[in-house]
């Protein structure tokens, strides 16, 4: 008896030693547009080319290696339909064929991104704590914002000059928050250039901008209790080009003679070009974006800069709404998370644990 | 109901969209792209708005001959050239109203618009596009300028950071042992670009990240309605 079953043993080992394995499975956690394959061949290996059936008899190569054991994930498929894979492998004297199939399916949750949404749930449920908390009377410490107290001196200086206020709402359509951001301070600028009878021209890139910031100047005038004195030429569309848009601008700045300048949104390569030409026209200019990279250019050529964070501030900032101002504290719980979490990782990774950095990086990933 | 409506529209969609970024199933992962898609046909419809305003404007200022008032007529013809042009014999692969139109693109060596496009705005966009090397300049003077101790330190980081992305950097320090090539001047450079400045960065872009999820929660909320026009 033990004989034979020493017979099966060895029968199994040496099977499995020379086993050529060719799997295809669905990728976990995804849209159901992936299949995950992997091969483990001899290492005599010289080539592997891995090819999907398409129809009749035609297969197109998708992969191809020259190693023993690996893997690829196919993408760009379809969900809830079957692939076959071929996998031809070619050694010094031999060659070798293997077939497999799978089929990719939907799944309900990215797993992937679980650290994301605990981080996102952590900061929504803080900012909404203290919405709450200042919905009942909390009183909380705002730290002032030079960019967005300079805007009273702005109008101010232009009331004095009777010059007009230039506002660009960015370089982007609606759909980027920079720009929504951007219409929230044009809102407050627009009551207050209301109020003290001064012109504020506000050029658009994008038809979608031009007919929002048209209804909100439109709207802050009404607030401001004079919707006779606005005038709906002063919000006007140039170009969709960039460049025709920048060239649009230099040329107002450089006729009209603005006395203060406001770019707040979403900037690219054109950010120097319009506010050293505003620089040059001795206006009191401020700029806000979230763009990290045009943030330079601005802090060189701008008298007030809103980096990053404080251009999403700058409308509860300004209206002083105590539920507006709350959700300020939330984003400061958000930053000492993330101060947090950075220290923990690091002393994590110091120690050789990338539990945390993995966990975080499939999120991004 | 003027104003309830947009709230309620835009807190369903942007509660929808923010579930989608985690349930990788129909129909929560083509939202997005529909979304996409409709943003696209209501943008088709409004170039009309944006281009009614740049006509109206212009042959305003050209009726009441304001100053400089040819500039406007110069945008008008171009803008009606380029869409006639367009319109009459299309653009590259695609036909206009008049087809392709053989025998000008003969003459021209290009479809009218195609034409127009190389030979005209290609180089004014390009022109302006290059004015960027000089405001550099200009800006980058005003920047260094030593007036205290953070324009000090900018200009002293600016220099290293200059040299060192020219060959002068490396002829400069290239005579440095190994093992004093930290302080070969191209090493530094990278240095101060891979980490001060990406670390800078990032504090930046993470704080901008927060900031997003605020105002999108004000506004999916509707607590932040001022972009509607008007606030409470």
């Amino acid at each position: 008896m033990q004989k034979y079953l020493l017979f099966f043993f060895i029968i199994i080992f040496s099977s499995s030693l020379s086993a050529n394995i060719f799997e295809a499975n669905d990728s976990p956690w995804d849209d159901g547009k992936a299949i995950d394959l992997r091969w483990e061949l001899s290492p005599m290996v010289q080539q592997v080319v891995i090819s999907r059936y398409v129809s009749d008899d035609n297969w197109i190569p998708v992969h191809s290696s020259t190693e023993a054991i690996g893997s690829f994930t196919d993408t760009g498929l379809e969900a809830n339909t079957e692939y076959q894979y071929r996998l031809n492998a070619t050694f010094s004297d031999d060659s070798l064929v293997l077939l497999t199939s799978a089929m990719p399916s939907e799944q309900w949750f990215y797993m992937g991104k679980l650290g994301f949404l605990l981080i996102l749930l952590l900061v929504c449920l803080a900012i909404l704590y203290y919405i709450h908390a200042a919905h009942h009377g909390k009183e909380f410490f705002i730290r002032h914002i030079a960019g967005l107290d300079s805007m009273e001196e702005s109008i101010g200086r232009a009331t004095e000059k009777g010059k007009p206020i230039l506002y660009v709402p960015g370089i982007s359509d609606l759909d980027d928050i920079q720009t929504i951001a951007s219409l929230t301070i044009l809102s407050h600028l627009a009551e207050r250039c209301a109020e003290y009878n001064t012109d504020i021209i506000v050029p658009c890139r994008f038809s979608m901008v031009l007919s929002a910031a048209r209804e909100v100047v439109k709207e802050a005038y009404m607030k401001a209790g004079k919707p006779d004195a606005y005038k709906s030429d002063n919000i006007f569309y140039l170009t969709d080009d960039q460049f025709g848009f920048v060239a649009g601008i230099d040329g107002i700045m450089l006729r009209e003679q603005p006395a203060a300048n406001f770019f707040m949104g979403s900037f690219y390569a054109e950010s120097l070009i319009l506010a050293e030409t505003g620089f040059s026209t001795g206006a009191i200019q401020t700029a806000g974006t979230a763009q990290a990279h045009q943030l330079p250019f601005f802090v060189v050529t701008c008298d007030y800069t809103l980096i990053g964070e404080e251009l999403f501030a700058a409308s509860a900032y300004l209206s002083r709404d105590p539920q507006q101002l709350g959700s300020l504290r939330g984003h400061d719980f958000g930053k000492a998370l993330v101060i947090l979490l950075i220290i923990v990782g690091v002393i994590l990774e110091i120690l050789g644990i990338s539990n945390l950095k993995e966990f975080i990086a499939g999120a991004i990933t | 109901m003027k104003k309830s409506l947009p709230l309620i529209f835009a807190f369903l969609v942007g509660f929808v969209v923010l579930l989608s970024e985690f349930i990788p199933h129909r129909p929560f992962n083509q939202i997005v792209s529909t979304l996409e898609g409709w943003f696209m046909i209501i943008s088709g419809f409004a170039i009309l708005l944006g281009q009614i305003s740049l006509i109206r404007m212009n042959t305003y200022k050209i009726i009441h001959k304001v100053p400089n008032w040819q500039y406007n007529l110069a945008g008008l013809i171009s803008f009606a050239l380029m869409l006639s042009f367009g319109l009459l014999w299309g653009m590259r692969e695609t036909p206009g109203i008049l087809g392709h139109g053989e025998g000008i693109t003969a003459w021209l060596g290009l479809k009218p618009f195609d034409y127009l496009f190389e030979n005209a705005y290609l180089p004014l966009s390009a022109t302006l596009f290059s004015l960027l090397a000089f405001f550099i300049a200009s800006a980058a003077y005003r920047a260094f300028i030593i007036r205290g101790l953070e324009s000090n330190l900018l200009m002293i980081t600016a220099i290293i950071v200059i040299i060192g992305r020219t060959s002068i950097g490396t002829m400069l320090t290239g005579w440095l042992p190994e093992s004093l090539s930290f302080w070969h001047i191209p090493n530094l450079a990278d240095y101060i670009m891979e980490f001060p400045n990406t670390a800078a960065q990032r504090a930046i872009l993470i704080s901008a990240g927060l900031g997003i999820v605020g105002s999108s929660l004000r506004i999916i909320l509707g607590i932040e309605r001022t972009y509607l026009g008007g606030g409470k």
